[in-house]
C-alpha cells in the first residue's frame, strides 16, 4: 500500500447547480501525488483550486469520477467515516487561520484530539510538543488575539499537525501574512516535509510556489501545467539571509 | 468524543460568554424559583391543616346543641341542652365508633393568689382526652372517682398554667374557680392554635359532675343530664358519612322529633371542613406554580433564541470543528450539552432561590411553608427536559451545517 500514490484522481468533476445554470468549477482531473511530496497548486481566482482542496481534504464529494487516498475509494466512506480520516489523516491550514476567539493558543491545538478519544493527559502533552515544534511553547496561553498574523498560523499549523498527519492541506496559508511571515510558514512546512509528511497548498503567489518541488497549474477547472520545480527555494536559509533576527 | 469532553467544550463556551450565558438562564432562574416557592407555600398549607387536624383529634365528630324553637324568638346556639350524657352513652353503641365525650362548658376565673386568669372551664369525662387525643405534661388526668365523687380536682391547659403559675410548680398546689378551691392534679401537653386562629390551651378541665355543680348552673336545673356537646370518636377507616347519619337518626329518635320537623342539634365533621379549605388553598397554590411554569416555558424559549444566535455566530467554529474530525452527532451533542448545561445550571441557581424565597415568607409573611425533596428533583428534572427541548432545535440546526459553507462563512 505504501507505494502506491497517497492520492490518486481520476477524471475527477464538481458541479455547482445555481437555479437553472451550473456552474462546472473542476472537470476531468486526474492526478496522483505520491507520498512524501510538496506541491503548489497554483491558477487564477475562480479556477477551481479551493474545489479540488476540499476534495482531497474529504470535505466535500465529487459529482463525477474517483478519488482514492491512502488507498481506500473515498467515495465508498459514509460521512462519519470521512470525519474519521480527516481527524487522523489530513491536517488542514487555512488563509484566515480559523483559531477558536478567546481561546488560548494550547486549547486550540488540543481541539482535534478532543474527537480522537484520547485521554486529557495525552492530549494536552501532545498539544504542547506540537507548540513547542513551531516554536510558540512560551505562548501557549495566550489567545489568537494576543498574537500576530504569523504566530496565529504557526498555531494553525500546530493543531493540523497534532495527530501526525499524512497529509497537509493549506489553502493560502501565506495570504495574510507579509513576505517574511510567509516565508517562515514555509519553512516550517518544508520542514514537516522533509520528515516525510505530504504537503499540498495553494498560493498565487509564485516565489511561494517555488519552496515546493511541483507546480500544478488550474485554469478553468482543469489543469494546464504540472511541472517539477526546478530550483527549489530553501526557506530556512533565506530566513537567515533577512535582515535581522531568525524567526 | 465523549460527554465528558462535550461537557468541557460547553462550559469553556459559556464561560467565554459570562454574561450573556446569566441572562439567559434568568428565565428558568425566575421560572423554577416560582415553581418552587408556590409548592412550598402549597404544601405548607396543606402541612399546617393536617397538623391541625391531628391536634383536633383524627376523626371525630362533634355534636352541639341546636338553637331550639322556643315560643316565635329563636334562641341562640347551645342556649338550652338537648342533649345529654345518655345520648352520649348511646351513640357508643353506633358501628364505628370507638368512644363519646359529653362535655358542658363555662367561662370563669382561675385564681392563684395575685395571679388570675379568665378561661374555658370544661366538664368532661373520663374519655374525653383519649376523644382529643390529647396528653398531659405533668400530673394525672380525670378519673371515674373524681366523677362520681363530684372531686374539686382541675387539670390546667398548658397557657392557664403558665398564667397562674409563673414560678412554681403547679401540680399539687390549689387554684380558686368561682370562689371554691381545686387541687390541681395535671397539666394538658401543649395543642396550639386551631385552624380558627383559637388558643386550644386556655382552657381548664374539671370532671363533668363538679362543672355542672360548681361552674355553670342554671339552664342545666331543668335537664340534670344535659351537656353542651358530645364528641364522637370514629374508628380509622370508618366513613365519617355513614357514622353521621347514624348519630342523627339515633338522636332524632331519642329525642322524639317527627319526620319533617328540624334536628335539635348539629353534627359537625372538623375535618372534613378543614380538609375542604385545605384543598381549595392548597388548588390556589398549584394554580400558582402552573402560572410559574409558564415563565419556565418562556425561559426554555429564551435558551432556545440565544442558542440559535450562538449557532449562527459560531458558524465557522462548526465548520472547522467538523474539519477536523468532528462529526455531526458530536456538534449535535456539544450545543445540545450546552443548552441543558445552561438550564440545569439555571434550575439550580432557581432551586436555591425558591428555597430562600420559601424562608423569606415564612419568616416575613409568616406563612407556613415546606419544601419537599421530591419537588426540587422535580425541578431539577424538569429544568434538564427545557434544555433538552429548547436545545435540540438549535443543535441540530448546528449539525446539518456544510462544513465548507460554514468555514467561509462571515
Ligand atoms: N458553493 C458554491 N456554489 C456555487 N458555486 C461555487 C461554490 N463554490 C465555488 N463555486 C464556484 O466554483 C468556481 C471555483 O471556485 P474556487 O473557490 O474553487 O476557486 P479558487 O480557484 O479557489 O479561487 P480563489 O483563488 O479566488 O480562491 C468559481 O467559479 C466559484 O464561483
Ligand atoms: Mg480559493
Amino acid at each position: 500500500m505504501s507505494d502506491e500514490a497517497l492520492i490518486r484522481t481520476r477524471n475527477l468533476a464538481r458541479e455547482y447547480h445555481m437555479g437553472d445554470s451550473v456552474v462546472r468549477a473542476l472537470r476531468n482531473v486526474s492526478l496522483e501525488i505520491g507520498r512524501g511530496e510538496f506541491v503548489a497548486i497554483m491558477g487564477p481566482s475562480g479556477s477551481g483550486k479551493s474545489t479540488f482542496m476540499n476534495l482531497l481534504g474529504c470535505l466535500d464529494r465529487p459529482t463525477a469520477g474517483e478519488h482514492w487516498f491512502d488507498g481506500v475509494d473515498v467515495a465508498t466512506l459514509d460521512t462519519d467515516q470521512l470525519a474519521r480520516v480527516r481527524n487522523a489523516k489530513i491536517g488542514f491550514v487555512f488563509q484566515s487561520f480559523n483559531l477558536l476567539p478567546r481561546t488560548s493558543a494550547i486549547d486550540n491545538v488540543e481541539m482535534p484530539l478532543l474527537y480522537s478519544g484520547l485521554a486529557p493527559d495525552t492530549r494536552r502533552q501532545r498539544a504542547s510538543e506540537r507548540l513547542a515544534r513551531v516554536g510558540l511553547a512560551e505562548r501557549a496561553h495566550h489567545h489568537p488575539s494576543q498574537l500576530s498574523g504569523g504566530q496565529q498560523q504557526r498555531v494553525a499549523i500546530a493543531r493540523a499537525l497534532v495527530n501526525d498527519p499524512l497529509l497537509i492541506l493549506a489553502d493560502e496559508p501565506t495570504g495574510a501574512l507579509d513576505t517574511r511571515t510567509g516565508v517562515e510558514i514555509m519553512a516550517i512546512l518544508q520542514e514537516l516535509n522533509a520528515r516525510g509528511t505530504t504537503v499540498v497548498l495553494v498560493t498565487h503567489e509564485s516565489d511561494i510556489a517555488r519552496f515546493a518541488r511541483r507546480v500544478i497549474a488550474f485554469r478553468d477547472g482543469e489543469v494546464r501545467a504540472d511541472d517539477r520545480v526546478a530550483e527549489r527555494h530553501d526557506a530556512a536559509a533565506q530566513l537567515s539571509a533577512f535582515p535581522g533576527e531568525a524567526a | 468524543m465523549n460527554v465528558l469532553a462535550n461537557l468541557l467544550v460547553a462550559l469553556r463556551a459559556l464561560r467565554i460568554n459570562v454574561l450573556r450565558s446569566a441572562l439567559t438562564m434568568l428565565g428558568i432562574i425566575i421560572g423554577v424559583g416560582a415553581v418552587i416557592t408556590m409548592v412550598a407555600v402549597g404544601s405548607g398549607a396543606q402541612d399546617r391543616v393536617s397538623a391541625q387536624i391531628r391536634s383536633l383529634g383524627a376523626n371525630l365528630i362533634i355534636v352541639f346543641n341546636a338553637s331550639s324553637r322556643d315560643g316565635r324568638a329563636r334562641l341562640g346556639a347551645g342556649t338550652t341542652y338537648n342533649l345529654t350524657e345518655e345520648d352520649a352513652e348511646a351513640l357508643t353503641l353506633i358501628d364505628g365508633v370507638v368512644l363519646t365525650a359529653p362535655t358542658v362548658r363555662g367561662g370563669a376565673q382561675v385564681v392563684n393568689g395575685a395571679d388570675n386568669w379568665w378561661t374555658a372551664i370544661q366538664g368532661v369525662t373520663t374519655d374525653f382526652m383519649a376523644a382529643r387525643d390529647w396528653e398531659l405534661v405533668a400530673g394525672r388526668a380525670i378519673t371515674e372517682e373524681d366523677i362520681r365523687a363530684g372531686a374539686k380536682v382541675v387539670v390546667l391547659g398548658e397557657t392557664v398554667a403558665k398564667a397562674v403559675f409563673v414560678n412554681s410548680d403547679p401540680v399539687g398546689s390549689m387554684v380558686r374557680i368561682k370562689n371554691v378551691p381545686f387541687d390541681v392534679v395535671g397539666v394538658l401537653a401543649k395543642k396550639g392554635q386551631n385552624s380558627f386562629g383559637q388558643d386550644q390551651d386556655d382552657v381548664a378541665l374539671v370532671p363533668l359532675s363538679t362543672a355542672r355543680k360548681r361552674v355553670i348552673g342554671a339552664n342545666l336545673q331543668t335537664r340534670p343530664t344535659g351537656v353542651a356537646q358530645i364528641l364522637v370518636k370514629l374508628q380509622d377507616g370508618a366513613d365519617a358519612k355513614v357514622v353521621e347519619e347514624q348519630v342523627t337518626s339515633s338522636l332524632r329518635q331519642r329525642h322524639n322529633i317527627q319526620p319533617g320537623a328540624e334536628d335539635d342539634f348539629n353534627v359537625r365533621n372538623l375535618s372534613e371542613i378543614m380538609e375542604a379549605r385545605e384543598a381549595s388553598q392548597r388548588v390556589l397554590s398549584y394554580l400558582l406554580a402552573a402560572v410559574a411554569s409558564v415563565s419556565l416555558l418562556v425561559g426554555g424559549i429564551g435558551i432556545m433564541n440565544i442558542m440559535l444566535v450562538s449557532v449562527t455566530e459560531r458558524t465557522r467554529e462548526i465548520g472547522l470543528r467538523m474539519a477536523v474530525g468532528a462529526r455531526r452527532r458530536d456538534i449535535l451533542l456539544q450545543f445540545l450539552v450546552e443548552a441543558v448545561t445552561l438550564s440545569l445550571i439555571g434550575g439550580i441557581v432557581g432551586i436555591g432561590i425558591g428555597i430562600l424565597a420559601s424562608a423569606l415568607i415564612a419568616n416575613l409573611a409568616g406563612w407556613p411553608t415546606l419544601i419537599e425533596p421530591l419537588s426540587l428533583v422535580l425541578a431539577f428534572g424538569f429544568s434538564g427536559a427545557v434544555g433538552v427541548f429548547f436545545g435540540f432545535y438549535p443543535a441540530r440546526k448546528a449539525a446539518q451545517l456544510d462544513p465548507i459553507v460554514a468555514l467561509r462563512y462571515e
